[in-house]
This record gives structure tokens, sequence and C-alpha cells, in this order.
């Protein structure tokens, strides 16, 4: 296994502030890190970083042997596409834009990825429909193919599951896990604290300003930190001991 | 039968109804392009405070006596399209504010100078046909149509080059950023081009009703179609028959030409609406 992404003692703000500090973390190959926080705890900012559209204040975010072009991004829904009249086939292909350079239209393997991602994803089947017209579920599926065909190295989530019911979020997290077993890196940024502690692999705490955790689902479980958060959003049921 | 002939004549006659026709339909094709775009950016106050500037550039040209107002016209134009993306990507109020301080600023120092210096004894009519293009597509010189219809075609070329390009940054600006393309570079290609479409839409209708051109049949086609290509393919065809019809219809009725295509444009919205009303409920 090889570090893909290492992050040292990063500092993330805008002009007017300090966000969050001192934030550092590593990610291998194949790792499944979800990057948790309340909201405005700086989780965006810290994506929009790690994405390379805004440098850190102070410290270092280094990639190593991913390029720009070789991350998928399933970014949050905006307003402008709920009312986007555009088909299914229409977005997944979109998702090779990247690997165009300046010809002007798709060639037969782009085509053709994207084809076989939605067949992966299970997405085929509505593939001229409009994307209004879809399910949240379906959506976000949509928006997963477009950033596989991106990439298959790495994906990074931002609050994939927002807005969805519960069945549909347990299919999306499910759907993710699955990519990852095939050896796909995934960086999720949630404040599901149940869900990234089932899936994911590392757990990456920020709390107000400051880190309060990196390590494994394990440590993660077994410390101060996740046991407080766990017993919060798990109910009463589970307490702290 | 009689309006036929009317119209053969016309066309059979006279090179200016001609070059009207051909530089009316080639403006009505390269406006509805980018209309889909502009319409879902919300960057539609962007074409409208644009299209001000463009008056108040006309002005002053008008002004300078230059025999060719497009060497003013056009770069004062680009540059506000430039300063107006600007400033709509930090804030979207400030944007606002700043489309509404430009355009009627624009609009006011137009007039003023037009009244301060007057070109031609009836100044009203100036002002009337640059804010309505009431007669300006038939004034039009053999130039003019040339650089009208060239400025049309690159227009046309570029948004076919770029097309899955426009559409990926169109609908997800973050994606195509953190995947590595440079969406601001494209934000700005899609703010040039539209300051081009306006700078030559404005011959053909005015710089009042050019947002009009730009939006409608955008609006239009979206009521019904569903994929992002069938809706470019229907607004530039509506777009191209109001414009055809417009033109023909104000040849034989006198009426302004501006304004006779956009009110044709607004009726094709108003079917639309219908069609679009009428499927949901069948569909509900």
């Amino acid at each position: 296994m090889s570090t893909q992404l290492r992050c040292v003692n990063a500092s993330l703000g805008y002009e007017d502030g300090i966000v969050a500090e001192d934030i550092s973390f590593e990610v291998q190959e194949g790792n499944y890190l979800c990057i948790l926080g309340e909201n405005g705890s700086g989780k965006s900012t810290l994506m929009k970083a790690i994405l390379g559209l805004r440098a850190p204040v102070r410290g270092e975010i280094e990639w190593c042997g991913v390029g720009a072009k070789e991350i998928g991004y399933l970014p949050q829904q905006t307003v402008v596409q709920k009312d986007f009249p555009a088909s299914v086939r229409e977005i997944v292909r979109s998702g090779c834009i990247a690997k165009m350079g300046l010809r002007p239209f798709y060639n037969a393997d782009e085509k053709q990825l994207a084809e076989s991602t939605m067949q992966q994803l299970g997405i085929d089947g509505i593939a001229g429909r409009c994307y209004r017209d879809l399910s949240g579920g379906q959506q976000q599926r949509v928006l997963l193919a477009r950033a596989l065909c991106a990439t298959r190295k790495m994906l990074l989530l931002d609050e994939p599951v927002t807005g969805l019911d519960p069945r549909a979020q347990m299919e999306l997290y499910e759907l993710i896990a699955r990519l990852n077993q095939e050896g796909i890196t995934i960086i999720m940024v949630s404040h599901d604290v149940r869900a990234a502690v089932e899936y994911a692999s590392h757990i990456l705490h920020i709390g107000s300003r400051r880190q309060l955790f990196f390590g494994t689902v394990e440590d993660y479980r077994s410390s101060r930190v996740g046991q407080s958060f766990l017993a919060v959003q798990g109910g009463a049921e589970d307490g702290i001991s | 039968m009689e309006y036929l002939e009317k119209l053969v004549t016309y066309f059979q006659n006279y090179a200016f109804v001609r070059y009207a026709f051909i530089v009316g339909l080639l403006i009505a094709l390269c406006s509805s392009l980018l209309g889909v775009t502009l319409v879902l950016k919300r960057f539609s106050f962007i074409g409208d405070g644009l299209s001000h500037v463009a008056f108040g550039a006309m002005a002053v040209a008008a002004v300078t006596g230059l025999t060719n107002r497009m060497w003013i016209v056009l770069p004062v134009t680009l540059l506000s399209a430039v300063l107006l993306l600007r400033t709509g990507q930090h804030t979207r109020i400030k944007g606002d504010a700043a489309v509404a301080m430009i355009s009627v600023g624009a609009l006011a120092v137009g007039y003023m100078l037009m009244n301060l210096f007057p070109t031609s004894s009836n100044i009203s009519g100036d002002v009337c046909s640059t804010l309505f293009g009431s007669t300006s597509i038939l004034t039009l010189r053999g130039v003019d149509v040339a650089l009208c219809a060239v400025m049309a075609i690159i227009v046309i070329a570029v948004f076919l080059l770029f097309y899955h390009k426009i559409f990926a940054v169109t609908f997800d600006e973050s994606f195509c950023a953190a995947t590595g393309i440079r969406a601001n570079l494209y934000n700005l290609l899609i703010a040039v081009i539209t300051a081009v479409i306006i700078v030559v839409a404005m011959n053909l209708v005015g710089s009042l009703l050019i947002s009009a051109l730009i939006i409608f049949p955008a609006l239009s086609a979206m009521r019904v179609f569903r994929s992002f290509r069938s809706v470019i393919i229907c607004s530039s065809v509506i777009s191209v028959v109001c414009a055809g019809m417009g033109i023909i219809l104000s040849i034989l009725f006198s009426t302004p030409v501006g304004s006779t295509i956009v009110t044709a444009d607004l009726l094709v919205f108003l079917i639309f609406w219908g069609i679009s009303f009428v499927t949901e409920r069948r569909a509900s």
C-alpha cells in the first residue's frame, strides 16, 4: 500500500479567519476515510483544500501519485441541478471531460466507459431519463457514475446521503462500500457518525477549529471522542460507560 | 396571395431585405444557443446588464461620429462582461447591485450624450431605434452584414467546439474545477460569447429586447424537452422560426422588426407553457 494523500499541520480558512487548525492525516491506497464534524467545523473547507480549490493558510497538503485529473468528486447538489434539463447519459458522459483535452467530442472509448459505468451502478435502465425527474437516490447514483468516469483511483464525496430517505441512504452506503472493496480509495465528508464507524476504515474527526481524532475505526470506537459522539448520535441505549 | 406577391417583390428587388433576413436568422440562431446556459447558471442578469452597456457604448460611438460603431461597442461590452462576471462570482448580491448600477448608469449617460451631441434632428427616433431596433436591421449595409455574419458564425463554431465543456460547466462547476478543468476559463468564454451575441443582436432587436431574444427560446424549450441536446436544438429552431416570421410579418404589416420577433417568441413560450401544463396534468 502506498500513501496517496498526506496532510501535515494544515490550517484552513478564508481571508477573515481560520476555520480549522493543525489538521494532519494520511490516506493510503484503498482506504475509506470518513471526515466527521459538526456543521461549520470546516469540513467543506477541508474538502476544498484537498481538491486544490483553496490552498491551506499554513501547512501542507501533498498528493502522491494521484493527479488532479484522477480524482472523482461527488459534490453537494446545487440549486441549478434541481431544474436542469439533461439526460442521465449526458451527465454520466460529462465525467470524461477532463480526459478530452481540447478534443471537442467524446470518442468511442469514453462512450463505452459511460455505458459500462451506468451498468455497474444499475442505472443503465434510466439512461435516457431526465435528471430532474429522478429520485434523490437515483440522482446520487448518476453523479457517482459521472465521478467514476473521471477516475478509478480515488473518490471524494461531500455529504452524499443528505436529503435521502433511510433506505436510499443504506443503498448508497452499500454501493460506496462495494466500490471501496474493488480498490477505489474513498474520502467522505459526513456528519453521520454511526454509518462512518460501520463502513469506513479510518476516521478524521474535526471539532470546533481543531482536530479531535485521526486513526482507524477500531481506535476511534475505543477513544473518548468516538465514544461520546457515538453515544450522542446512537441514542440512549448505547450509553457512555 | 396578395401578401405573398408583396413578399416576393420585396425579396427580389431590395438587397437590404435579403440582407436583413439572412442576418436576422443567423443572429437568432446564435443568440438562442447560450440561452439555456445563461438561464440555468442564473446569468440572465448579466445579459440584461450588458445590453444596457451596449446602448451606452452605442451612444458614445454615435457622438464620436465613427463610421463603424462596432469598433467601440464590441470592446466596451466585452470588457463589461468580464468585469460583471468577476463581481458576480464573489457574492450574488454584490453582483446584482453592480449590474443594476452599470446598466442604469450606461442608459442615463447614453441618453444624455445623444441629447447633448445630436447627430441628427430626430433624437427621439435615434434613441428609439437603438433601444428597440425599430429600423436598424433594414438600414444595414453590405459591410455590416458581412461583419454580423462572420461574428455569428464564429459564435456558432465556438459553441459547437466547446459544447460538451459548456454543458459540464453549466451543470456542475465544482465538479469541473475539482477534476482539473479550468471552470473559470469556460465561464469567461461564456461571458465573452454573450457579449459578442449582444453586440450582434443589437442590430436586430435593439438593446432593450436582446434579453428576450436570448432567454425566451431557451425557456420555451425547457418546458417541453428533457435533455440538454434536445433543449438546445429546440430553442434554436424556435428562435430561427420566430425571427423569420417576425421579419416577414414586419415587412408585410410595417411593424417594428424587433418587437414583432419578440412577440412571436413570447407567443411560442405561452404555447409551450400550455403544452407542458397539459402533459404534466396528464402524467400526474
